[in-house]
């Protein structure tokens, strides 16, 4: 068994050196186990595995010999890696997924590509679905962080200043960075999650250790004309719940300010609806001036 | 009157406009530390109301005083809704602090009609011109143009907006005239054209090499209302049809004709047929990706869309001389026609084909609907037998009627 000890949760790096180096030998998926190097002072507490591991993975790019070599398909010493375009897409979206297997599954997936041809083109493959599947979660994860964070603005020592608390699923903190930077280059914001936070102060990002949502404060006015708003533009003769859960789905919503409201909104659209049948119409209460279609016909407001 | 209390209003005004896409257009950002925004082309929804609408731009009117009488709409002149009028200023502070905040992809901003067509466009476009050359912003705006104003504001409006639409309404003339008797139908047309032209001057190099100004880049949209007047999807799917093929519009909008506060008399209220609007936005979806033409995909009597199920499985049910099709050796356009199999996945089994032959148990894999696919598909492990004949099978296909889901907001 050989295990490979990565730097971080998304060291694509440290994985891309270390599949190409185990491919290059020959060592068979089953025979790898992947984890991800602990914080510095819990070093001592990995197992054994992963202390011997960390020697080897230190040993820069030293062949390893796998102890099970019996079972596994010859040595490819010597041969190019073979790595799809499609697959390496796929990698870069599938390792910031927080399954641990990803690691596991994407040295499967680069396994098999060296002996089936065209395995990336079978999305009907169950490894390759997986694959697939999780690059899928990834990617909705960042779409949804893009657009359900939420900002709340401080002003300190004459500065606004925006934060905002957000629960990604996966690891996509570093990667969203770049969007939330080209939005909002020139503003001072920090969005905070429990695995890390990130500030940007108008010139540099810092990323930051976790924290905790009670850290925002609880105030800001735009907050409450965000939620007239909200409550306004809903037309309550059109409710379609399932429609709105499948995209702003409820483990979102204690985030979410406006999402309060929403309970609300379902229990009195019957009735506003019902209200608004039932309502005979009026006769206008003002003078209307018929309106003529030539704007110089003396038209008044 | 307060901030908060016109906001009210002036959404309730908006919210009878189905669009709030943000898509689209160019990419930009404000990476050079000047301004603020981003658009990336592909359009955020930030939230979503309880109506299953995706919230992605502050929709509002500038002011809901109008005077037509558009007897559908609820700021028609005759109506006794609260009425306000934003200041422009008001507007801009107010996208531009939602924006700030994360809330919204940019502005839609629309105006009931004051004084005159061209005095209320420009103070549209006042807007717009604040936002972009004042704050630099750098979101998205799209702006509801006035068909009876003038070439040239519409021009400045093109300079500004990421998107531009001219609502068309009512899918005919005769609809138009009875229930909008202020609007134009031909203005409506004429200033679709125009803008048409504009877009497309706007995407062509110069024989120069130079860039033509900047218009509209995320194109021109329309929306139209169903079930306030008599009219069948028939006529409803070619009116669209003949609108993307002459404006080369980028979407058409469905808006079931909804209750609103204070209805006119001429126009008794019901409920919105959203499963109608449902089923035009479905055959929508087929006209633009999955090849099939306007007059194909009515297949009910009296010219309507079937309710019950959706167009494709429809069409297919009374074509079933076409099927079965093999999924391995099929061209694109014809699997493109097998009920329940979408662009994606056409796609991949395309590019699964070369390797090897595509199996029952891929398409589980692609999570295609297997089940809806059956009678109508071919495989090495599967063959639909007698199925595809049987007298039942419409029975079978129904969908029980559930409330129906929003479609293809991104776009
Ligand atoms: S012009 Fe007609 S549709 Fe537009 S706001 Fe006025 S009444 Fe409503």
């Amino acid at each position: 068994m050989e295990t490979v000890y990565l730097q971080h949760e998304t060291d694509m790096e440290g994985w891309r050196d270390a599949a190409r180096r185990l491919i290059l030998s020959g060592v068979a998926p089953h025979d790898v186990y992947w984890c991800v190097r602990p914080a510095e002072e819990s070093i001592e507490n990995a197992t054994q595995n992963c202390i011997v591991q960390r020697d080897i993975f230190s040993m820069a790019s030293a062949e390893s010999v796998p102890d099970s070599a019996g079972q596994a398909p010859p040595p490819m010493e010597g041969q190019r890696l073979m790595v799809s375009r499609q697959f390496v897409e796929l990698a870069r979206a599938v390792i910031l997924h927080s399954s641990a297997e990803r690691f596991g599954l994407l040295y499967r997936v680069l396994w098999r590509c060296q002996l089936e041809r065209g395995l990336m083109r079978l999305t009907g493959d169950a490894d390759v679905a997986r694959l697939h599947a999780m690059a899928k979660a990834v990617g909705r994860d960042k779409h949804k962080m893009k657009a359900f964070v939420r900002f709340r603005e401080t002003v300190l020592d004459g500065h606004p200043r925006y934060l905002a608390w957000f629960e990604p699923e996966h690891h996509i903190m570093a990667e969203i960075a770049p969007f939330f930077i080209g939005r909002f280059t020139t503003m001072d914001w920090t969005i905070m999650s429990p695995r890390m936070g990130m500030r940007w102060d108008g010139k540099s990002l810092h990323f930051l250790p976790g924290g905790k949502p009670e850290a925002l404060q609880e105030e800001d006015a735009s907050e409450a004309l965000w939620l007239s708003y909200y409550r306004h533009i809903f037309n309550p003769a059109r409710l379609k719940l399932k429609a709105m859960q499948k995209e702003m789905p409820k483990k979102y919503w204690h985030n979410l300010p406006e999402a309060e409201l929403i309970e609300e909104l379902i229990a009195e659209a019957g009735a506003r609806t019902q209200a608004m049948l039932d309502r005979h119409p009026e006769v206008p209460k003002r003078k209307i001036v018929g309106y003529k279609r030539k704007p110089d016909d003396g038209i008044i407001e | 009157m307060q901030l908060k209390q016109k906001l009210e209003i002036l959404a309730d005004a908006a919210k009878y406009d189905a669009s709030c896409a943000s898509s689209g257009t160019e990419q930009r950002n404000s990476r050079d530390g000047k301004g603020i925004g981003s658009t990336t082309g592909m359009g955020i929804c930030h939230s979503y109301a309880p109506d299953g609408r995706c919230i992605s731009l502050l929709k509002i009117l500038l002011t809901n005083f109008c005077l037509y009488d558009c007897v559908y709409c609820v700021n028609r002149v005759t109506s006794n809704v609260p009425r306000a009028r934003f200041s422009i200023d008001e507007v801009v502070q107010l996208t531009l602090s939602f924006y700030r905040r994360n809330y919204i992809e940019g502005l839609f901003l629309s105006s009931g009609i004051i004084q005159s067509p061209d005095y209320t466009m420009e103070q549209v476009v006042e807007v717009a011109r604040v936002l972009r050359e004042e704050h630099d912003f750098r979101g998205y705006i799209h702006l509801k143009t006035i068909p009876d104003a003038s070439p040239e504001l519409l021009a400045r409006a093109g300079r500004y907006a990421d998107r531009l639409s001219i609502n068309i309404e009512l899918p005919t003339a005769a609809s138009l005239s009875t229930l909008a008797p202020e609007k134009d139908g031909v203005a409506i047309r004429v200033s679709m054209a125009r803008l048409r032209e504009r877009i497309d001057a706007s995407k062509d190099k110069t024989l120069t090499g130079k860039r033509p100004p900047r218009f509209s880049p995320g194109g021109q949209s329309t929306q139209m209302i169903v079930g306030a007047d008599a009219t069948d999807d028939r006529t409803i799917l070619s009116t669209s049809a003949d609108l993307y093929g002459q404006y080369r519009l980028r979407r058409v909008y469905y808006s079931a004709f909804s209750p609103i506060p204070d209805a006119s008399p001429v126009l008794p209220l019901q409920s919105p047929p959203l499963v109608r609007e449902h089923r035009l936005y479905q055959a929508d979806w087929l006209m633009r990706f999955y090849g099939f033409e306007s007059h194909e995909i009515i297949t009910g009597e009296q010219g309507m869309l079937a309710l019950d199920m959706d167009p494709k499985t429809a069409w297919a049910l009374q074509n079933r001389a076409m099927f079965p099709v093999d999924i391995n050796r099929a061209p694109k356009a014809t699997l493109l026609r097998v009920p329940g199999l979408g662009v994606r996945n056409v796609q991949r089994i395309l590019s699964a084909r070369r390797v090897r032959a595509v199996r029952l148990d891929d398409l589980v894999r692609m999570r295609a609907p297997v089940n809806r696919m059956l009678p109508f598909i071919q495989l090495p492990d599967h063959h639909p037998g007698a199925t595809l004949d049987a007298a039942s099978l419409p029975a079978q296909l129904k969908e029980t009627p559930t409330m129906p889901q929003q479609l293809g907001l991104f776009l």
